[in-house]
């Protein structure tokens, strides 16, 4: 006779978030109990992030709601989390650099205190390390920017794990043996497996398969905003998981072309893996899970071949920004400077900008690239995200570079915008013009010439021709082949 | 034993202040006394005071360019409203204490630059000085004067205060919750605010442990030199820019030393005498000083270079 | 005459006007020519030193050159003593003046850019050394600039001073520079995002480079000029300069956080603090009221302005 489930210890129902173009979670119910390891799976874009940020209250669905031990949480917030006994491990340091980390426990742990706390707070996180790391070396009283990456992430997960008073009851855990070598994420693993056998709950990512399939539960797997297959662990292997991750075979019967020069128009050797080489008139793209090493590439390439101290009449290569607020748009200008930004040299004559040239090179481009506003001179912002993404490819194009990196450039872009900029790339390269196209989208990858896909920071596989299939970059991506 | 970063870093200020100390005996044996000491250590207690000021508003990762006005206007309070009616004197310089923390509220929900903020209230800082004392003149607080010209047995009053400021600042600063909060914030405000702190309550406090610091700095002026005028403290501004950074704090990331910016003040003002004695005109004495700052500046790079080289595989 | 009130700098022009209406009606129109020409003068001096900040200003927050007063010192100091009053070598004197500033300009960068001070210490250092530079050239003797310039800097032409003329076209050339030419465009886009800038493929280095040259350069002919109108260089000529020369660029409504800044605005603005100097002078009110009022005004101008939203990171 099996005893009914105790009530999940969150649960979300019906989740839709949309960051302006992006569907990035459509109509999502998630529920975790305790006792329950999930795996959270999926490519780029899946919704996999967005889900746990509605988990940990750091985001508010547009729809949707949060429940608790059978409770409705209105308004749900970080604070709100946390008091359920909700903890998050991000990829990103979310320590002080600067205070030791007996200190950094204190500031986690609000109500530790009151005289002689920094024995308490010590005995709490070194409680929480022996019990995941045993063996570790860590001297909680030295400041955290002294430790190594590794050591910072087993510090970090141990800090969620720890128990002030108020025990952890979900733990999500994202990506969090990216920098731990073998045997400390055995001994995580090893600890989740404890955590959820006592009656605790974790939600892990990972896009090493073997580690979900050895230590989840139930495998949830998502794609496009939406869960697609959700399964106890049994149910999936590796190649299943690859699998449900991919969508219907659906080939983009774009033309592919092989390459005729014998010299690279670019190449870099990269410290692990294999070399990157592209040729002109090539459309080369970068696949695999975000954040592994495409974009440090792009810098790579860019900053070898841009000016520092004195501009360089003939730019050998452009830059497309996908991250349009850090690294994009200027937000103080007008549409038209933004886009004459990177060839205001070109638009000048005996050190003056000329005008005239600058409003035709302007309206040349609204055109052709079909930027939807009344008046170039409108300020950047009052355009809609795939419109300013427009002006950042214009800006590009525009310039008499022969190489263009684009970094995720179609990153929340609506659908129209997508199709037109790629017909326009295709257009370009047929004319000679090489790019190098890191994207997080499969479809992308499937519209570019040859395909490198990156793991863990390296260059793992080099698809061509008919190689270049969304099953094979998959495959390529995620580790744990099977032996 | 295990050398911890905080306490390498502590080596070079600890290591220039004896050096100097050194080449000032060498130079006039003289100064090797109970009296000597004294005589060349005395105004580094303002200065000190006012460099653990400056240290805290640099924790937050600010600036505060006023510092120098700010000791002034409270020296000039001291000597006259302190002396003549101390409820008064009170009350003016707890409401400037209030008024530093919220600037520093301020600052932070305007986003706006601590440089400029802190210019303008240079000037603001200034004139109440020059209202309060046109032309030098005021006298000291009598309990004040006691204290700047006591003379304990053994050690002079100049290294036990000295003493005191680092051990009390310490305690304050690397060991209370509050200063673990103030410190937090410089390090990673983001992560500090997800914990469920409030950034507001953090700044103000900063700001006004800073002013606190800064007024006590002002009376100690005071009762060392028994009057004020509207221009003595000037350069405490840089001088207490310098002394966080010579004693290995820095501009951003809330990595300050409370003991090293002591040790700092101390430096700074024995390089002063350090070389008068050296027969080096006057004239470069302020050159030195931005030496010195460069220097210091140029070896941390030096010393984070090989940190960042050494440290994590 | 909605597109004038849009302008950022209108508003520091309306102000000026406003004060200098005021400080009329109070003697009854006896004095307009009189501070009319003052006005000119002297804002003229803090508008060729407030360009050269407002430069470095657009590159970015954190971009500050507080160097200017200790250049002007120098420039002043080293170009007068080698005319020694002799009309011929006038031209040798502007260049060694240039030279100064040239060399005061690559070192700021230098520091910043090799030992990765941040611009505010490194030109607070540099000013420390360069100010010592300065005490040791003059040793003590007051020597006066050549005749023909200090007729040239005390007169009018036109009825305008000779010396509001000179800034005027300057001011004309900053203009052009800023809004005209490429180099103006690369700075603005530094001092919005410095990532978007570099990933646009601008120099940045090479920009950064040449603006703290510019301002250096500016302030050293500004310290040439003023010494020649003072009728020699005084060691404390540039003090009330370096707050101005932020100040005027700030209520000018140039933007504190880089990317936006304007050339009239500094005019209007330079014109406002004089004015506004003079209007309390007029009215009896003494150093202190006016001072208070300085700082008052420009940490209304900026508290109204707002920094840069905090999203933008």
């Amino acid at each position: 006779m099996t005893l009914p489930m105790p009530p999940a210890v969150l649960e979300v129902v019906n989740a839709d978030v949309r960051f302006g173009e992006v569907h990035a979670l459509d109509g999502v119910s998630l529920s975790i109990h305790p006792g329950e390891c999930i795996g959270l799976v999926g490519h780029n874009g899946a919704g996999k992030s967005t889900i746990v940020s509605v988990i940990n209250g750091g985001l508010s669905p547009q729809q949707g709601e949060v429940f608790s031990d059978g409770m409705r949480l209105a308004p749900y917030g970080i604070g709100v989390a946390r008091s359920r006994g909700v903890r998050c491990v991000f990829q990103e340091l979310s320590l002080c650099p600067n205070l030791s980390i007996i200190e950094n426990t204190r500031i986690m742990h609000r109500n530790l205190g009151g005289f002689g706390w920094r024995k308490r707070a010590a005995a709490i996180i070194v409680a929480s390390l022996d019990a995941i790391f045993p063996d570790h070396c860590i001297d909680v009283g030295g400041p955290v920017g002294t430790l190594s990456i590794a050591q910072r992430q087993m510090v970090e997960i141990a800090m969620a794990f720890s128990d002030a008073g108020q025990p952890p009851r979900l733990v999500i855990l994202d990506e969090p043996t990216s920098s731990l070598d073998s045997g400390l994420a055995a001994q995580l693993l090893a600890h989740v497996r404890r955590f959820v056998a006592g009656g605790g709950a974790v939600i892990l990512i990972s896009h090493m398969l073997n580690e979900i399939l050895e230590t989840a539960s139930r495998i949830v797997v998502m794609k496009d905003g939406k869960i697609v297959a959700e399964r106890g662990a049994g149910g999936f292997d590796h190649a299943g998981l690859v699998e449900a991750m991919g969508s219907a075979a659906t080939h983009h019967t774009a033309a592919r072309r092989s390459s005729v020069a014998s010299q690279p128009t670019l190449e870099l050797t990269l410290p692990k893996g294999q070399p990157f080489r592209a040729f002109q008139g090539e459309v080369v793209g970068l696949a695999g899970l975000g954040g592994y090493g495409q974009t440090r590439l792009l810098l790579a390439l860019f900053d070898r071949h841009s000016p520092q101290w004195w501009p360089l009449r003939n730019p050998a290569v452009t830059f497309v920004a996908g991250d349009r607020r850090e690294n994009g748009i200027f937000d103080l200008w007008s549409i038209l400077k933004n886009m004459t930004a990177a060839s205001v040299g070109d638009l000048s004559r005996r050190g003056f900008v000329q005008d005239n040239a600058e409003i035709a090179r302007g309206d040349e481009w609204k055109a052709r690239i079909e930027i939807r506003t009344p008046d170039m001179n409108n300020p950047i912002l009052s355009l809609s995200g795939g419109n300013q993404q427009k002006v950042l490819f214009a800006r590009a194009l525009s310039t008499r570079a022969p190489v263009v990196l684009m970094d995720d450039p179609m990153r929340g872009v609506d659908v129209g915008t997508k199709h037109e900029v790629y017909g326009m790339i295709r257009a370009e390269a047929e004319a000679g013009r090489t790019f190098v196209w890191y994207s997080t989208e499969m479809e992308e990858m499937q519209l570019c010439d040859r395909v490198y896909v990156f793991r863990e920071g390296a260059i793992v596989a080099e698809l061509t021709g008919d190689a270049n299939s969304e099953h094979n970059i998959l495959r390529a991506s995620f580790e744990g082949e099977a032996a | 034993m295990k050398i911890s970063t905080d306490t390498l870093r502590l080596a070079v200020p600890v290591a220039s202040l004896l050096l100097l100390l050194a080449g000032v005996f060498y130079l006039q044996p003289r100064a090797m006394s109970y009296n000597g000491l004294n005589l060349l250590f005395n105004l580094a207690v303002p200065i000190a005071l006012a460099t653990i000021a400056q240290m805290l508003i640099m924790a937050v990762n600010d600036l505060d360019l006023s510092m120098g006005t700010f000791v002034s206007f409270v020296a000039c309070v001291a000597a006259t409203y302190l002396h003549d009616s101390p409820l008064l004197g009170t009350l003016i310089l707890l409401g400037a204490i209030a008024t530093y923390a919220a600037l520093g509220v301020i600052i932070y929900l305007r986003n706006l630059p601590s440089i400029v903020v802190t210019l303008g209230m240079s000037f603001v800082w200034a004139g109440l000085a020059v209202l309060i004392l046109p032309v030098p003149g005021g006298t000291a607080p009598e309990w004040a004067r006691a204290v700047m010209i006591s003379k304990p047995p053994l050690v002079p009053m100049a290294i036990i205060a000295s003493a005191m400021i680092a051990v009390f600042a310490h305690l304050l600063i690397m060991r209370s919750s509050l200063g673990v909060l103030i410190r937090g914030v410089g390090g990673n405000q983001r992560s500090v605010q997800r914990a469920g702190w409030s950034i507001i309550a953090a700044r103000a406090s900063a700001y006004a442990l800073a002013a606190s610091f800064a007024v006590a700095a002002g009376i100690c002026l005071v009762g060392l030199t028994t009057s004020a005028d509207a221009n003595i403290a000037l350069r405490y501004t840089l001088l207490s820019i310098a002394g966080v950074i010579l004693g290995g704090g820095e501009f951003t990331g809330g990595r300050i030393s409370p003991i090293g910016a002591v040790i700092g003040a101390l430096t700074l003002t024995l390089a002063g005498s350090f070389l008068s004695f050296l027969r080096i005109s006057p004239d470069w004495q302020i050159g030195a000083q931005g030496a010195i700052l460069i220097i210091v500046l140029a070896l941390r790079l030096l010393l984070n270079r090989l940190e960042s080289k050494g440290g994590k595989p | 005459m909605k597109t004038l009130l849009a302008k950022p700098w209108i508003w520091s022009f309306i102000a000026a006007l406003s004060v200098w209406l005021a400080t009329i009606a109070f003697t009854g129109g006896a004095s307009t020519v009189g501070l009319s020409q003052a006005a000119l003068t002297f804002a003229a001096f803090s508008v060729l030193v407030g360009i050269g900040q407002m430069f470095v200003i657009t590159l970015g927050p954190g971009n500050i050159d507080l160097s200017v007063p200790a250049t002007m010192t120098l420039a002043g100091t080293v170009s007068l003593k080698y005319m020694d009053g002799q009309s011929g070598l006038i031209l040798h004197g502007l260049a060694i003046a240039v030279g100064v500033g040239v060399c005061v300009g690559m070192l700021n960068y230098a520091l910043i850019k090799a030992l990765r001070i941040p611009p505010i210490i490194a030109t607070l250092s540099m000013s420390f050394i360069v100010q010592s530079a300065a005490i040791w050239t003059n040793r003590g003797l007051r020597i006066k600039p050549p005749q023909t310039l200090a007729d040239f800097t005390t007169q009018t032409s036109f009825g305008i001073p000779n010396i509001a003329l000179l800034a005027l076209l300057i001011s004309a050339a900053a203009w052009v520079l800023l809004h005209r030419t490429p180099y103006g465009r690369w700075i603005a886009a530094i001092g919005q995002s410095l990532p978007a800038a570099r990933m646009a493929g601008i120099a940045v280095d090479g920009n950064r480079f040449v603006t703290y040259l510019l301002c250096a350069i500016l302030a050293a002919v500004c310290g040439f000029l003023l010494a020649c109108f003072s009728g020699g260089a005084a060691l404390n000529m540039g003090s009330e300069y370096l707050l101005m020369s932020i100040a005027v660029v700030v209520i000018g409504g140039t933007a504190v956080a880089g990317g936006n800044s304007n050339v009239p605005g500094i005019w209007g603005a330079s014109l406002f603090m004089f004015l506004v100097v003079s209007m309390l002078n007029t009215y009896g009110l003494g150093a202190g009221v006016r001072l208070i009022m300085t700082g008052v005004i420009i940490i209304t101008v900026i508290l109204l302005a707002g920094g840069r939203t905090a999203s933008i990171r």
